[in-house]
């Protein structure tokens, strides 16, 4: 018999519903952004305004700000420049473990490739947690795929527990948790949380999505809000770039960050901008390929949007582009990454879920920052 | 003449407060030298003690250190906060700061209260930084503050002094050092608040965000230094039209 397929707007039985009204906000702006719509007019009129409103927003998304991506880079440098100074966050991931339920066609760890398998032992996460601290960085992320049996929430707990020995700052991006479940990794020392929706258009996400837990948009949507009602600090959004329509992709997962911080303003907001690379015959899956320059449009268009919110800019992008981006938009940037399992001690135990483009050293990302007459910050939060 | 700042039991002779969240740290002791600066500020959560770009490498050994409770949502993540910068040798002084809103940074005056009130009676010298106003700042003297430390435009603005009128209003009932702590963006803007009787500035952004640092920073030394010798002369009066004749409603009057 064929096991049904799960509605892909509904909730598995221990997946937690808490009281909101954010998709239901995001997702009525989302489809009524008609990115074709804006004009040249529109863009200027955003360019000259101290805070822009989510109509400013769709304007600089649009294809119609193509034109003016120097006027939005050089006011979003300011921004930047405003409210981060001249400081650059560096991070790095750690992946403890590459077991993952999902089917999403897109990922190298979705549960039907057949690619090698790994968890770290908690002996070999202190192992690479040392080696990782060896190199100075005091800011690390943790990332497992979705399997709560064989990565589950105690061996999580575990691993945070350790990593906040070595490290002020822990974030993690995992499955997304219920409520109780981010309380128990607060305490364990975990303050930051990433979850990405990959595309905010839920067609498309039951498209891409094809089985498994995050197969649920609603339940993966609330996730931020169930990290902050855990006790985070901070949260980060993002879309994957080319999964969908990007203008509206990028559109919602900005809208999505700007009414979780004014529902939980004490909440630190972060963006991520990962773009679905290149691969051969992906076109036809995956249609619409994000340029160079329509992904620094999106940056650009976070940062005018939300000067307050950090902007990560990922290791899938090129060294030159990544220097380019810290300090005009960007805000945090990895060093010294690895994303099969393990590796920064040990070889790796499990294969990796996409390539990178930027391999370089944490040694090596200091002296670039420092090149660009910003610094180098290893360290932005206290633990108390 | 002595004109010293005195802030708990220590005294100043920089009305110049550095914030230094922002800075390029290789820059910092130039900034330092060419503003006269004797106090900077020190956000823990960024000082990363024994490791690469620790701030505290880089400031010179006569520099008083004002450690910022930054990162602190209620008062007593502040509390915590400022024990742990005692304990790493950050010595008594502390700016308190409290925000739960991470896109305006601006204070929270009621948990500020509670945040000063619990480390002055832990023998703290207490600098809070808080929105102006006249009830706060009452009880923040009662709390124990030693400093206060209100804002002039939202950190990071160069908005200028936004909050003039009631700066003023502190300065004038206030028994303790006000500081204009946030969003001072030029060197005049810092003299006009010299000139109405605050006793010191804060900056940071519109220092660290300058073409060349160092000038910047003398020209608000300067600035500073001025506007404190214009309110110590007491400025003469300022017509703001036309000039008017000695005695234009009393002339009449034959004795």
């Amino acid at each position: 018999m064929t096991k049904k397929r799960l509605n892909h707007m509904e909730y598995l039985d221990w997946m937690e519903l808490i009281e909101t009204d954010i998709m239901d906000r995001v997702l009525r702006s989302a489809e009524a952004y008609l990115c074709r719509q804006y004009t040249g007019r529109e863009v200027e009129s955003a360019l000259v305004k101290d805070h822009l409103s989510p109509g400013d927003f769709c304007s600089l998304l649009s294809p119609a700000a193509m034109p003016y991506l120097e006027d939005m880079a050089v006011k979003a440098r300011l921004e930047t420049r405003k409210k981060f100074g001249n400081c650059v966050h560096l991070f790095t991931p750690l992946y403890i473990s590459n077991y993952c339920d999902n089917y999403c066609i897109y990922c190298g760890f979705n549960c039907r490739n057949k690619i090698c398998r790994g968890i770290l032992s908690l002996d070999e996460v202190e192992a690479e947690l040392e080696a990782i601290a060896a190199t100075g960085l005091k800011d690390i992320l943790l990332l497992t795929g979705e399997n709560r049996s064989i990565s589950g929430i105690e061996y999580l707990g575990e691993a945070v527990k350790l990593a906040a020995s070595y490290f002020p700052a822990v974030g993690i991006e995992v499955y997304p948790l219920n409520v109780a479940e981010y309380l128990f990794l607060n305490k364990c020392g975990a303050d930051f949380v990433s979850v990405y929706q990959e595309t905010y258009n839920p067609q498309r996400y039951a498209q891409v999505h094809r089985g498994g837990p995050k197969r649920s948009y609603p339940y993966r949507f609330h996730a931020q809000e169930r990290a902050l009602l855990g006790n985070m600090h901070g949260v980060a959004f993002g879309a994957l770039l080319g999964l969908g329509d990007y203008h509206q992709d990028a559109f919602a997962a900005g809208l999505h960050a700007y009414f979780i911080q004014q529902k939980y303003p004490h909440s630190e907001i972060s963006l991520s901008v990962p773009r679905l690379r290149p691969y051969i015959n992906n076109r036809e899956l995956f249609p619409h390929e994000v340029s160079e320059k329509q992904l620094l449009q999106v940056m650009l268009a976070y940062r005018l949007f939300m000067p307050y919110a950090g902007i990560t800019i990922s290791t899938r992008e090129r060294a030159t582009f990544r220097d380019h981006a810290v300090g005009m938009a960007a805000t945090r940037i990895s060093a010294s990454v690895k994303v099969g399992v393990g590796g920064h001690k040990q070889k790796e135990k499990g294969d990796q879920q996409f390539c990178i483009a930027d391999t370089r050293s944490v040694k090596d990302v200091h002296q670039m920052i420092v090149q660009k007459g910003l610094q180098p910050v290893y360290t932005d939060h206290v633990r108390v | 003449m002595h004109d010293l700042l005195t802030i708990g039991k220590h005294d100043f002779r920089s009305r110049f407060i550095l914030g230094s969240g922002k800075f390029s740290l290789g820059m910092i002791k130039a900034v330092i030298e060419h503003g006269g600066v004797e106090m900077v500020t020190l956000a823990l959560r960024r000082a990363n003690i024994g490791g690469e770009a620790n701030i505290l490498d880089y400031l010179p050994q006569n520099i008083v250190v004002l450690p910022n409770t930054s990162g602190a949502r209620n008062a007593g993540e502040a509390v915590r906060i400022a024990r742990l910068a005692r304990e790493i040798g950050c010595g008594d002084f502390v700016k308190v700061e409290v925000i739960r809103d991470s896109k305006y940074l601006l204070p929270d005056n009621y948990e500020t209260i509670k945040a000063t009130e619990m480390l002055a009676k832990e023998g703290f010298i207490v600098m809070p930084y808080m929105y102006p106003d006249l009830n706060v700042a009452r009880a923040l003297a009662e709390a124990g503050a030693a400093a206060v430390m209100p804002l002039g435009a939202p950190i990071g603005s160069n908005k200028g002094l936004c909050t003039k009128d009631f700066i003023k209003i502190l300065v004038d009932e206030i028994n303790l050092p006000v500081i204009v702590d946030a969003g001072i963006g030029r060197p005049s803007q810092a003299c006009e608040a010299m000139e109405m009787g605050v006793a010191a500035i804060m900056c940071n952004t519109a220092i660290a965000t300058a073409n060349n640092v160092a000038l910047m920073s003398k020209a608000f030394n300067l600035a500073i230094e001025a506007g404190r010798a214009a309110f110590l002369a007491g400025p003469g009066r300022v017509l703001h039209s036309l000039a008017e004749a000695s005695s234009p409603l009393t002339g009449f009057l034959e004795d």
